[in-house]
């Protein structure tokens, strides 16, 4: 260690009307992990481009040496021949296609322009020993699951002699699991093979795991760089780092009353609405109250989205069978808009996938769920549909100059905002959030929190499914937990623990397979 | 960047199929010697453009579910003529009940491909095409191959007729048709009416109104342009009965796109299908719905087109498809779904209907007219995308007013 491998020096890089990065400086030893982090818009997604030169040398200022050369990148391919490759937070993995064929997608191993398929799969396989991926070089991307398809796009920067490696939030669609086993290869990576390593994250107990150095950027500005073993690094200072204040608390108080059963579900099963005799949901039987938090916990594949979206209207699923009680009464729900009717509000994982028309403005992503609140006879009252959005974004405080703002233009976090407004315009009684805060920074979230509390202060039910366990158990007053499509246990909030979350789901999954 | 110039580039991209229109017109109104807005002109443009138009309404909410195109409208029109020359010609069936089945031939035919489209999810383009074909031989089949004509003139009223054709006084020294211009004034001064009213309440109830400057500006200009054209209509037979038909689908359509929740659930299928499904939106009906109303305004157009040619020929129709698909396209629709207007369908199709008239009187041939036509599809389409492209690669602030207002 000790030698510098990559410098940036007052990098400025200004769009019409702002200025994203403003002076920015970081410097990168060689062989070590260095994380980067701030909040959404800090500018940390900007900096990454210009060092990849996705924007090309010349539309920013400030110099970028890397290995002792000043560099002047002109595209991606500029910088990837200098072995800087950036993996993004949305997965650039071509789904039709074999691992194989993606790993060497644009660096085809080709003579002549024609491809040695041979000498392909045998380099896969290696690449994918070195990164502990263990599948078959010929499966399609698309049947593998995401954490996999992580280490798909690792062993690609592999393959193409990665000197410096970026990762761009690379666990935020991982399981803890997943996400831990990610930050081995990389701690194993700096051990053995002296790749350096740039890290982008929002989870600040990754940072503490596994970063020598954390560079905090705000507003386009470095703040400050941590050093490990030099400096006192701990969540609170980081975050004080990133939102510039001291956050006592990473989640908002609330007072807890907790009324009558809001939403009872009885002997809920659910089949795959593509393979008939696969069970998603196994007989779950789970009860919310009015003003309570309830949070399932689970890996990724445990049935939690399934189950939510089968109650949803049946939005998800085949031979739905069960009972649902809503404020005691049994009812009957086919339908999505029926179960809107009926006070259900599902918000989903996927905000641009499933959740918002993302070309579409904010105002009308706001009221597209009860378009009959704004509407007399199927005629639209546009007038009254411009008042309510701007309510909803007064309450909920996002952060736009005006609600014809298209959605696309907003931060992960105020879309986030966006689409639970849509659910609290659309009046619920039990709103089901499925990982609510997925891919946000720490202000927003605490937004998020609040505007829960707000909601559970109201009498409304809260369901939450969340990947993040500090995240149940900061928020919730029970946490049901999930595994291979059962429920499996139910923890007081009080009691419980990640440890003890963690276990139940580790014996479970034993016992499936001794059985 | 400052506000004013961002809204007024944003206004300038909403207006430049306008301007684009207008070049257009003024070149052609020139290259000619002023024979293109000549009166006569101006009414035959009215007759050769109004079957577009109606096909293109329909086109376009199709479009709007997601980039879907119906290449099968040509094939009904075909169908539909035939259909009435055989009731109305051979069959001597009552003209108004004739009609009333060709309707809902074209409904049934929209129930069968939507059928497919929206329910079994099989690729528009794929029913459609299958259709065309279907379609077109079911009229050579009927016709047997021969033309039908000619319709009886209580018929071809529908389409070449004038209203009140006879109603002329002499005004400003020229002979003109007084229905036609009290019509034209009438209908400007309803629409400043309803702009200005419609502004009060705005701002009485509190909500962003118009500046009263800029409401005036554009009412006079709009009033102008309105009262210009149907004087320009008086000066030839009056109104032709077709506009009548035209103007109250592109009123009805414009309504239904830009005030009901039906047509913000169309727009919201356009832009995410998933997110409009789990926000209870009930997406496949809404997608059979466009295409049963593509078949309706199908054979819509077959009526008014079998009146125009006053014969049933079983090559109508041709190429329809992609006149229509042509205007959606070049009047701003998006290709991927979710972004369109009836209104700017209007200017694209006009703006193909204006190249075409434009060359015809030059006496350009059509081989040459084809591959103008073409260009300016390709030439607008890309405006669109390199426009967007600027805007997506640069960042958040700058696209506020990019979009054309919709919904």
């Amino acid at each position: 260690m000790g030698n510098t491998l990559l410098k940036m020096q007052n990098i400025t890089k200004e769009f019409p009307g702002v200025k994203a990065l403003d002076q920015v400086n970081i410097e990168v030893e060689e062989g070590e992990i260095h994380a980067i982090c701030g909040e959404n818009g800090a500018g940390k997604s900007t900096l990454m481009n210009v060092l990849s030169g996705i924007y090309p040398y010349g539309s920013y200022e400030g110099d970028i040496i890397f290995n002792g050369k000043e560099c002047r990148f002109h595209t991606i391919k500029d910088s990837e021949h200098q072995g800087i490759v950036i993996i993004h937070q949305e997965l650039a993995l071509v789904p039709y296609l074999s691992i194989a064929e993606n790993m060497f997608l644009g660096n085809e191993q080709a003579e002549n322009g024609v491809v040695n398929w041979d000498l392909t799969y045998q380099k896969c396989s290696e690449y994918m020993k070195m990164v502990g991926l263990h599948e078959n070089p010929h499966t399609l991307v698309k049947d593998i699951g995401m954490g996999k398809q992580q280490l798909a796009e690792i062993a690609k920067a592999l393959a193409k002699d990665v000197k410096l490696l970026i990762l761009d939030e690379p666990t935020s669609s991982l399981n803890e699991n997943d996400a831990k086993n990610l930050l081995d290869l990389l701690l194993e990576f700096k051990k053995n093979r002296g790749i350096t390593s740039i890290l982008i994250s929002h989870k600040l107990n990754e940072l503490s795991y596994c970063a020598d150095k954390i560079t905090i950027i705000r507003d386009g500005h470095t703040i400050e760089t941590l050093e490990k073993g030099k400096d006192e690094i701990s969540e609170a200072r980081i975050i004080k780092g990133m939102v510039g204040r001291e956050m006592t608390s990473r989640f908002p108080p609330r007072e807890h009353h907790i009324g009558d059963v809001a939403l009872e579900v009885k002997n809920w099963t659910v089949y795959h609405p593509l393979y008939a005799d696969r069970k998603v949901v196994d007989n779950a039987c789970l009860t919310i109250h009015q003003g309570e938090v309830v949070g399932i916990a689970g890996l990724i594949g445990a049935g939690r989205t399934e189950l939510a979206m089968s109650i949803f209207g049946k939005a998800y699923g085949a031979h739905i069978t069960g009972e649902l009680f809503l404020d005691g009464k049994k009812v009957e729900i086919h339908t999505i808009s029926q179960a809107i009717t009926d006070g259900l509000a599902y918000v989903t994982e996927d905000r641009k996938g499933n959740g918002l028309i993302v070309a579409d403005s904010i105002k009308h992503n706001i009221t597209l769920a009860r378009t009959e609140f704004i509407s007399k006879n199927g005629i639209l009252d546009k007038d009254l549909e411009l008042h309510k959005a701007k309510e909803i974004r007064e309450k909920l405080n996002v952060k736009t100059p005006t609600v014809e703002q298209l959605v696309g233009n907003l931060s992960g976090g105020n879309q986030q905002k966006v689409l639970v407004g849509k659910w609290i315009f659309a009046q619920p009684n039990v709103l089901l959030l499925d990982e609510p805060t997925r891919g946000i920074d720490v202000g927003a979230k605490y937004e998020i929190y609040q505007i829960i509390n707000n909601l559970v202060a109201q009498g409304k039910a809260v369901l939450m499914i969340s990947s993040e366990l500090p995240e149940l158990l900061g928020m919730c007053d029970r946490i049901y937990v999930m595994n291979e499509s059962h429920i499996i246990a139910e923890l007081d909030g009080k009691d419980a623990s990640q440890e003890r979350i963690m276990e139940y789901i580790m014996q479970d999954s034993k016992g499936e397979i001794g059985a | 960047m400052n506000t004013e110039k961002r809204l007024f580039k944003g206004k300038l991209k909403q207006y430049s199929l306008l301007i684009a229109l207008v070049i257009i017109i003024a070149f052609f109104q020139i290259v000619t010697g002023g024979l293109l807005l000549k009166p006569m002109n101006v009414s035959n443009v009215v007759f050769q453009n109004a079957y577009v138009v109606i096909l293109a309404i329909g086109m376009l909410l199709c479009i709007l579910t997601g980039g879907n195109i119906d290449l099968s409208v040509g094939s009904v029109v075909a169908l539909v003529s035939a259909a009435a020359g055989q009731m109305i010609i051979v069959w001597k069936w009552n003209v108004y009940f004739s009609i009333g089945i060709c309707l809902l031939l074209g409904i049934m035919v929209g129930i069968w491909q939507g059928f497919w489209i929206a329910y079994v999810r099989i690729p528009a383009f794929i029913v459609t095409l299958s259709g065309q074909l279907v379609f077109r031989g079911c009229t050579l089949l009927l016709l047997n191959g021969m033309t039908l004509a000619p319709f009886p003139n209580d018929y071809l009223m529908f389409s070449t007729g004038f209203i009140a054709k006879e109603a002329k006084v002499d005004i400003l020294g020229m002979n003109m048709n007084i229905v036609c211009l009290i019509t034209g004034i009438v209908i400007a001064l309803v629409f400043c009416i309803l702009q200005i009213v419609n502004n009060a309440t705005r701002r009485r109830k509190g909500y962003e109104a118009e500046s009263s400057l800029s409401l005036a500006v554009k009412l006079v200009l709009i009033s102008a342009v309105l009262i210009w054209f149907f004087a320009l209509l008086a000066q030839y037979q009056g109104i032709p009965t077709v506009l009548v038909i035209l103007g109250v689908l592109l009123v009805v359509y414009t309504f239904i796109t830009t005030k009901t929740v039906a047509g913000r659930h169309l727009y919201a299928l356009g832009g995410n299908e998933k997110a409009a499904r789990l926000s209870g939106v009930k997406t496949n009906r809404l997608f059979f719905l466009a295409y049963v109303n593509m078949g309706f305004l199908a054979a819509v157009t077959g009526l008014v087109f079998a009146a125009r040619l006053n014969s049933a020929s079983p090559v109508a129709g041709g190429n329809f498809e992609l006149d229509a698909i042509g205007a959606c396209f070049i009047g701003g629709a998006s290709a991927y779904g979710g972004v369109g207007t009836i209104g700017g369908t209007l200017i694209g199709a006009l703006i193909m209907g204006m190249l075409n008239n434009g060359m015809s009187i030059l006496g350009l041939s059509s081989n040459l007219q084809q591959v103008v036509k073409g260009l300016v599809l390709l030439g607008a389409v890309a405006m669109d995308v390199i426009s967007k492209m600027n805007l997506e690669i640069l960042p958040r602030r700058k696209k506020v007013v990019a979009e054309p207002q919709k919904g």
